[in-house]
């Protein structure tokens, strides 16, 4: 081996560690995931295939609505109307798609898709034109989503096409690998991998990160705000279908979507301050939250208590995270 | 009678104060009289606020004595030393917006009476308690701000450039209350850039140089002189040869102005300021804090628009109405505050690639190999230290400084704008920085430099303009360009022509020193 091949190989190797580093967050969530597993194994040996199948499919809504809301809170702002957005993306899918054509059903998926941009976009003009506190302006907003799903359905009802459903349900090329979480994971990866390199994604972190220093670089700091609550809006919109297609039909009153996405975008390592983090983290934070939902289950434990617990969790791994940030600044 | 140590009102011995490595006092002393005012002399980051800040509280110092009458004290919080008698006015406003005036001086537990007295005083008899402290205009707030500050009798009065925003016949009512306390128990610290203000109304100043007390100096005729001199120090350091100039001004005349500005206004700070700027030259300009010097770089930067004036870039007439306009016309901007440029949190790479992907107002894909061939050579021209490359903030405040330049380096500069770079940074770094400064200006681009270090001007300049009270009062050749000439010129103390504003306290001050007879009452 030359010494230009070994200088090589040391470089990937400390590209490696620094990429660890970088997304050591996300690396621990992961170990915690695989804990969580193995302990639900222990708890419950008859979890397996039709277990991770079922817990593919019920986490997908909130792992989308918890992109959405990370990519607005990385770019310093929050967005409260993500489930009302959900439910209006919902219904208007379910109410067109039924006793209609899988050609058909293409078009409403790609109007919808543009819908959930708009709805965003709107969101995100109004934050900048206004000045009005994005979370009063989104709440508000959220009431409006909210009110548009229930003129268009004012009860559950409609129709998934569906290729839709058969989008999410069942495995892939392997029995123990759920449709439903690669369809996740490519969605997220075509629409977030792209973005993360792009001038979009940049100035998002940026006006995020500091928004003076932004607009002094150059960025149009109003323009990138609108952006990333249209790109939240898309994964509401994602999200929207993604209820249809679990659920097969659309229902008008929000989900909790919202305030789990909230928490899950914090437990993912996002910080609320915005310009940290990433869509990854979150995604396995869902996970983690429905995983223990489930082992309440398996041990027999008020559903009621999973909330209690869930809480607990949030605080107490934001405040070690915290606590080991800390330390490594003082080292 | 002859004072002995314990006559004093407030003594503070070898004052010592180091943030990490950066020292802000070294060996400070202040001796106050009852009964006199007492001037606070020295450059720009002599350590003139810190010592004020120690003194009320603000912050902790490392090490030294105060003393308030002879009993020494430790002072933990502005609040304890107001209980011992210390009040400071700071020079930014400190009353709270949303709350009315009435409601300020409740929460400072302000005796109202007293209040009203000192505001009818000072000029504003007819000032209504009820009006919101942000419908106050900026000058009345002072005044609030000094009247709630003698309404609770302090000892020591501290007043931070307490006339800088004021219009003239409200600083010659300042000035006469300030100068009613010769003569009683109690006594003033008064920091002013303005000399003619020191003169009328101080008795003695102790000048600081580089966080020392180099000297205390009664207020005479004449002691102005000996003031500025003290602020110098006895000998210019030995100035690094930087190398040829490389651009004859001929040369760099001929081929045109890349910056021209005309009379450019801004808000009551920036007045009139014209200059040129050449391509190939590091432009120097030199002012006291608060001459308008951050309103012109916000305007050439185009954080914020010029009320008047008109700015030219190659001979064709801008306006800019964000930054990216100015960056687009190649007016990059280098800020003192690294804060105010840095994604602190983000990447060396990323904060280098920042403004010029963004620049190019295209929302495609970065093109990751031409960019990391750009942030590489960006880095390398300038020796940034990259272990800690995860996060800027963990760099150095140097290291991070060159990531500010660097990513306009990156991009290739034309005209660099230079807010104070070298601020809370090491000797080494400064003379990198200097030295890139020369290089891009060698490669054809216009620099223009502020510095608070008057130094940095014969280090670093092809010549310098000199800002006071917004506008440009001096222009001086780099041959030209010593401390004593620099700071002279600062202070506005050559200049033929007359400021109104200073014939006006001129006029105060005679009226002052006849009011001071009559103590405080």
């Amino acid at each position: 081996m030359t010494a230009a091949t070994a200088s090589v190989v040391a470089d990937r190797t400390g590209a490696a560690v620094a990429a660890a580093r970088r997304n050591a967050w996300t690396l621990g969530l992961l170990g915690f995931l695989v804990l969580l597993l193995a302990f639900t194994k222990v708890i419950n040996p008859d979890y397996s295939v039709a277990g991770l199948q079922g817990l593919a499919i019920s986490v997908v809504p909130l792992a989308l609505a918890a992109v959405g809301q990370a990519i607005v809170v990385i770019s310093g702002g929050i967005d409260l109307s993500v489930s009302s957005m959900m439910a209006l993306c919902a219904v208007i899918t379910a109410s067109t798609m039924e006793g209609q054509s899988p050609e058909f059903g293409i078009l409403v998926v790609v109007g919808v898709i543009l819908l959930g941009l708009v709805l965003g976009a709107i969101n995100g003009g109004l934050v900048v034109v206004t000045r009005v506190p994005d979370i009063v302006v989104t709440l508000a907003m959220s009431f409006v989503w909210a009110g548009f799903a229930l003129l268009v359905l004012n009860t559950p009802g409609g129709k998934s096409a569906s290729w839709l459903r058969d989008l999410v349900l069942g495995p892939i090329l392997v029995d123990f690998l759920p449709k439903a979480a690669v369809v996740l994971l490519v969605i997220v990866g075509v629409i977030w991998i792209p973005l993360r390199r792009s001038r979009l994604g940049l100035s998002i972190y940026a006006v995020g990160s500091n928004r003076l220093a932004a607009f002094r670089s150059g960025v149009s700091v109003g323009r990138t705000k609108v952006a990333a609550y249209a790109l939240t809006g898309l994964f509401a919109a994602l999200g929207g279908l993604s209820v249809v297609a679990s659920t097969g039909i659309g229902d008008p009153k929000p989900g909790p979507y919202t305030l789990q996405a909230v928490a899950a975008v914090v437990l993912g390592g996002v910080s609320l301050a915005g310009g940290r983090g990433g869509v990854f983290g979150p995604l396995v934070a869902v996970v983690i939250l429905q995983l223990i939902r489930t082992d309440m289950t398996f041990l027999n434990l008020d559903t009621n208590l999973a909330v209690v617990v869930q809480g607990v969790i949030l605080i107490g791994v934001v405040m070690i995270g915290s606590f080991v940030q800390l330390r490594r600044e003082r080292a | 009678m002859t004072l002995t140590a314990t006559d004093l009102l407030l003594e503070a011995t070898d004052i010592s104060k180091t943030y990490g490595a950066v020292v802000a006092l070294r060996s400070a002393s202040l001796a106050v009289r009852p009964g006199e005012v007492h001037a606070l002399m020295g450059a720009n980051g002599a350590g003139k606020s810190t010592l004020v800040k120690i003194l009320t509280g603000a912050i902790r110092p490392n090490g030294g004595r105060i003393a308030i009458r002879g009993r020494e004290r430790v002072v933990h919080s502005p609040a304890e030393a107001r209980r011992g008698g210390l009040v400071s006015v700071y020079q930014e406003p400190s009353l709270i917006p949303d709350l009315d005036l009435r409601s300020n001086l409740r929460l400072t537990q302000t005796p109202v009476e007293p209040f009203r007295h000192w505001v009818g005083e000072l000029g504003l008899g007819n000032l209504d308690l009820a009006t919101q402290a942000r419908d106050v205009p900026l000058a009345s707030l002072r005044i609030v701000d000094l009247a709630r500050a003698l309404a609770i009798e302090p000892d020591v009065l501290m007043l931070d450039e307490m006339t800088a925003a004021l219009p003239a016949n409200l600083t010659e009512r300042v000035l006469e209350v300030v100068g009613r306390v010769r003569g009683s128990d109690r006594s003033v610290i008064f920091i002013s850039h303005r000399m003619i203000e020191i003169a009328a109304v101080c008795d003695r100043a102790t000048v600081l140089r580089e966080g020392e007390t180099v000297g205390v100096v009664d207020v005479t005729t004449g002691s102005e002189e000996r003031i500025v001199e003290l602020m110098l120090g006895e000998a210019v350091e030995e100035v690094a040869a930087t190398g040829g100039r490389g651009v004859t001004p001929a040369r760099a005349i001929a081929s045109g102005p890349r910056v021209s500005a005309r009379g450019l206004a801004s808000g009551s700070k920036l007045e009139d300021v014209s200059f040129e700027l050449y391509p190939g030259e590091v432009l120097g300009v030199v002012a006291l804090e608060g001459q308008g010097q951050d309103e012109l770089f916000d305007i050439l930067a185009g954080s914020t628009r010029a009320d008047a004036g008109e700015l030219q870039v190659d001979g064709a007439p801008v306006v800019f109405r964000h930054p990216a306009d100015a960056i687009r016309a190649g007016l990059v901007y280098v800020p003192a505050d690294r804060a105010e440029a840095l994604l602190m949190q983000r990447s060396v790479k990323e904060n280098i690639a920042l403004p010029f992907t963004t620049q190019l107002r295209r929302w495609g894909l970065v093109r990751t190999g031409e960019e990391r061939r750009k942030v590489d050579g960006a880095i390398e021209r300038l020796q940034i230290d990259t272990r800690a490359q995860g996060e800027v903030r963990r760099l150095s405040g140097g290291n991070q400084q060159k990531v500010t330049i660097a990513r306009w380096v990156a991009g290739g500069v034309r005209t660099m704008l230079c807010f104070d770079p070298t601020r809370g940074i090491d000797i080494r770094t400064k003379h990198q920085i200097y030295v890139l400064l020369r290089d891009l200006a060698e490669a054809g681009a216009a620099v223009l430099l502020y510095t608070s270090e008057l130094k940095e001007v014969q280090l670093a300049c092809d010549r310098a303009i000199v800002i006071f009270g917004g506008r440009v009062v001096a222009e001086i050749a780099v041959e030209d360009a010593d401390e004593p000439t620099l700071l002279r010129a600062a202070y506005n103390l050559r200049s033929d022509a007359v400021i109104p504003e200073l014939a006006a306290a001129e006029a105060n001050a005679e009226a002052a020193s006849v009011a001071g007879t009559e103590g405080m009452a």
